[in-house]
């Protein structure tokens, strides 16, 4: 039995169908993460419009450098991931895993220097909350600045351990030989999950570390 | 017209030839197979029960809060309780009941059907957001019973993050789950209709039920993501003090207010759009008439939620937003009127020399029109800010929003339970019943919430459970008129579960209406819906094609 | 079912091109351009988004509808901030003309 009759499910007519129905529902699944990321870029607006020297006293506790170098290891990431894509599309088993684990290490490894950071800012007493504190007049601004910061990166980095989470299922997957050149849609549609958490991370890298640097 | 509705017509009756058919309700008895289903029809059927139960949850609050009101003095319960009663109402029935009810029982039940499928396009997310709803109306119940919240169902900044102290955290994240539940049945819906139509179903052929849903879908996914990350902020607040709300802290209130009503005003179009899907589908088949503007009415669905969005600071004229602001969101919710008074001069337009008969679930479409109207228009009224200045968070606001929820979602929702009832379950309900109850709802229905705009005009404030002597008239109107609306529901669950064993077995079409659920499968449909896909030639509500003999 | 498969050469061109946009925000960020510093970021931003989204996520072969999807969502993000924003930035402009 072809991978391609045990795909097709019941309600469907064709794979095709089946196809343009998981990439549409991906899409939509998307555009919701874009607005529910959404709450918390409004928020940020409204706050970094009505404190601008708190913003830049907080972007300026964070590391510049730790920051860049996440944003290419996720850029590297999404590379490593279209190259899973290409190598399914070709039926190529052994290189679309090469690829997946590839991804998954990047990320993990954008998520071990969050913990680096966050660690940091904990033991610097930046966490909003009873044990926050920050010396200058303008430190309940600054409060709420980390508290965006953490919010937000805070978020990316769930949807980031989801995803480490799925890849792993992925992997398992394909190397039972799951997906073929014919049938590959779930490592597309993760794909387009993984691109989109990285765009996210796009924005956030300059609103956050990158602050009245000059 | 005589005695003749107290009896089933001879068309709406199964045919003793019919036998015991297999259908998606005998397909399996056991409890495995209802809950972990994948069947749409299933999933609407399991959306039922729980959705009845939390209406009749929320009913139960109503009820404590009018019981309250019946006398000024504050004799039955202190402010604290009265103000978890108020809370509790608003949370269940707006999360719990307004926001699913018809989608999660009727959009997925008939999507397919309506348009030739087989199942929604993601069968197995649907189950899931089943679940998701349960597991959050369970978290709701759970705030309920180790204490209640009193922050009103709109969790108002900073009391809800900073000075209340009851179970905030629970309830919201309650309705954060629910949230999910919606988002995936709006993504279900919106694959479904774009990608899984019969051959021949062009999108202009589609049932204005199907576009209702779709409509109400692109809210659902576009809106809730804001008020779930919201909820999160205002955890985050109580947990952490981060401050983001807490003008103390150097936060602003108002921005709670922003990203809540930014979902929740929209919400109310996922709350009425469906009903009024509905209203086309009945007055159609009871006027035995093809819909008057058919496109105008399609267009002003995607036209009500699309300029939906652009209205939510109506809710704020009085909270401190800028004045500025005001006057955008007041021209703009002028704006959002239009499409849904375009609809109903569609609708009543519809009824004009056709052929109509009064059946239950007719009753409750004509009711809504009426009740949709006054609703609809008290709303342009308080969208005029110098009037809502006057009348914001008294029982006017109270009186707009029940007209429009309940006489207009509710009675939607009643007329679509009556008028697929026959479908679904396969059985008929007792017309005479029927038609007794639908005229208590409007009787009980009037009484309890015309006196709120009476009383809210002269003053008296909403959420508080005392008030001066003058009002007493008025609550005690209102306070009849709800026992009589309670009873006028209840009557419909004795009914309807005594039908299911007892009523007579429905026809395929017992109302000869047009429609692939009614003229393509049988009364209950088979598991697969379709013996073979059917393709699609005529216009939807091709009525007059035929002579209708009464 | 024919799906298109980008070429890998596309995908390393992207690549290269989204290391060297990272590296140009930071540098900028350096500078002092006043108001264009915000102007810049974000306009980098987008820029580094829009090769993600078109080529990454084969948004440049898609349907049309995944363009609806996709600008839908983007514009009614956009409805969000700004609406908020205007009403944080006309706050305190509140002068109405004396009654007569």
């Amino acid at each position: 039995m072809s991978a391609k009759n045990t795909a097709l499910q019941h309600h469907f007519n064709d794979l095709d169908q089946q196809y343009q129905a998981s990439q549409l529902g991906m899409w939509a699944f998307l555009v919701q993460e874009l607005l529910f990321f959404g709450g918390l870029f409004a928020g940020y607006v409204v706050y970094r419009n009505l404190y601008p020297e708190a913003w830049t006293l907080g972007s300026h506790e964070l590391d510049v450098s730790l920051g860049s170098t996440n944003t290419a290891i996720l850029i590297l990431s999404s590379l490593t991931m279209a190259m899973a894509v290409y190598w399914a599309q070709k039926g190529q088993k052994t290189k679309l895993v090469l690829f997946l684990v590839a991804t998954l290490i990047l990320g993990c490894s954008f998520l071990g220097i969050k913990v680096i950071e966050y660690s940091h800012k904990v033991q610097h007493h930046l966490l909003p909350g009873n044990g926050f504190s920050f010396d200058s007049p303008l430190a309940d601004q600054v409060r709420i600045f980390f508290s965006f910061y953490f919010a937000m990166t805070g978020m990316h980095a769930f949807h980031m351990i989801v995803g480490a989470g799925i890849l792993i299922w992925l992997i398992v997957q394909a190397m039972k030989g799951r997906y073929t050149a014919e049938y590959n849609t779930p490592i597309e549609m993760f794909g387009l999950y993984w691109h989109f958490v990285d765009v996210v991370w796009i924005y956030l890298f300059p609103l956050l570390y990158l602050i009245g640097r000059n | 017209m005589s005695t003749a509705i107290f009896k089933p017509r001879p068309e709406q009756v199964a045919q003793e030839s019919d036998g015991t058919v297999s259908n998606y309700l005998n397909a399996s008895f056991s409890i495995r197979s209802w809950l972990l289903t994948v069947d749409h029809k299933r999933i609407a059927i399991l959306y039922l029960i729980s959705i009845s139960a939390m209406f009749f949850l929320g009913g139960i609050f109503a009820m404590l809060i009018r019981m309250e009101l019946l006398t000024p003095a504050g004799d039955l319960m202190q402010s604290e309780t009265y103000n978890k009663m108020f809370t509790m109402h608003g949370v269940v029935m707006v999360f719990f009941f307004l926001i699913p009810a018809t989608p999660a029982v009727f959009g997925n039940f008939l999507l397919p059907l309506m348009i030739g499928a087989k199942d929604l396009a993601f069968p197995r997310l649907n189950l899931l957001s089943w679940y998701l709803y349960t597991a959050g109306a369970l978290l709701a119940i759970g705030s309920i019973v180790f204490g209640g919240v009193d922050t009103g169902w709109t969790f108002y900044t900073p009391y809800s993050t900073t000075y209340a102290n009851s179970n905030v955290i629970l309830a919201a994240l309650g309705a954060f789950i629910a949230g999910f539940s919606s988002i995936l049945t709006g993504l279900n819906f919106i694959v479904t209709i774009h990608k899984m139509r019969a051959p021949g179903l062009t999108w202009f052929k589609m049932p204005l039920f199907v576009w209702g849903h779709y409509a109400t879908s692109i809210i659902q996914v576009l809106g809730t993501p804001v008020v779930a990350i919201t909820i999160i902020l205002v955890a985050l607040e109580r947990l952490f003090h981060i401050g983001i709300f807490n003008p103390e802290l150097g936060g602003d209130p108002i921005l709670f207010q922003h990203l809540f009503w930014f979902y929740s005003h929209p919400a109310v179009y996922i709350m009425i759009l469906p009903a009024m899907g509905v209203i086309s589908e009945v007055i159609t088949c009871f006027s035995k008439k093809k819909v008057f503007g058919y496109e105008f009415i399609a267009l002003s669905s995607m036209a009500i939620a699309l300029l939906g969005f652009l209205v939510w600071g109506h809710h704020m004229y009085t909270s401190g937003q800028s004045t500025y602001a005001s006057l955008v969101f007041s021209v703009l919710t002028f704006l959002v009127a239009i499409p849904s008074a375009i609809k109903v001069f569609n609708w009543t337009a519809t009824l004009y020399k056709g052929s109509v008969s009064y059946d239950a679930p007719m009753l409750y479409a004509i009711g809504f029109l009426g009740l949709f109207t006054i609703g609809g228009l008290t709303g342009v009224f308080l969208a005029t800010l110098a009037v809502d200045v006057h009348v914001h968070d008294t029982y006017f606001i109270v009186a707009h929003f029940h007209y429009i929820m309940v006489g207009g979602s509710i009675m939607g929702y009643m007329a679509a339970l009556h008028f697929w009832w026959p479908k679904i379950t396969g059985r008929l309900y007792p017309e005479g019943w029927a038609r007794f109850s639908a005229l208590i709802i409007f009787i009980g229905f009037n009484l309890t919430f015309f006196p709120q705009f009476v009383v809210g005009y002269l003053g008296m404030p909403r959420r508080y459970h005392i008030y001066p002597e003058e009002f007493q008239i008025w609550n005690v109107f209102s306070t009849a008129g709800s026992s009589i609306l309670g009873i006028g529901y209840l009557i419909p669950l004795i009914y309807l579960i005594w039908s299911l064993k007892s009523g007579p077995k429905a026809s395929p079409n017992p109302w000869n209406a047009k429609g692939l659920e009614w003229e393509r499968c049988p009364s209950p449909p088979p598991t697969h819906n379709f013996d073979h896909t059917p393709v699609v030639i005529e216009e939807a509500y091709a009525y007059e094609h035929k002579i209708w003999i009464k | 079912m024919s799906h298109h498969v980008v070429p890998l050469k596309t995908y390393y061109t992207i690549f290269f091109a989204l290391l060297a946009l990272t590296a140009i925000t930071v540098a900028v960020a350096f500078l002092d351009l006043g108001a264009l510093n915000d102007v810049v970021a974000m306009g980098i931003a987008s820029t580094k988004a829009s090769l993600v989204i078109l080529f990454f996520m084969h948004v440049k072969y898609s349907s049309k509808l995944t363009w609806v999807a996709i600008i839908g969502g983007i514009i009614f993000l956009a409805i969000l901030l700004i609406i908020i924003l205007s009403d944080y930035m006309t706050r305190g402009a509140d002068t109405f003309p004396q009654a007569w």
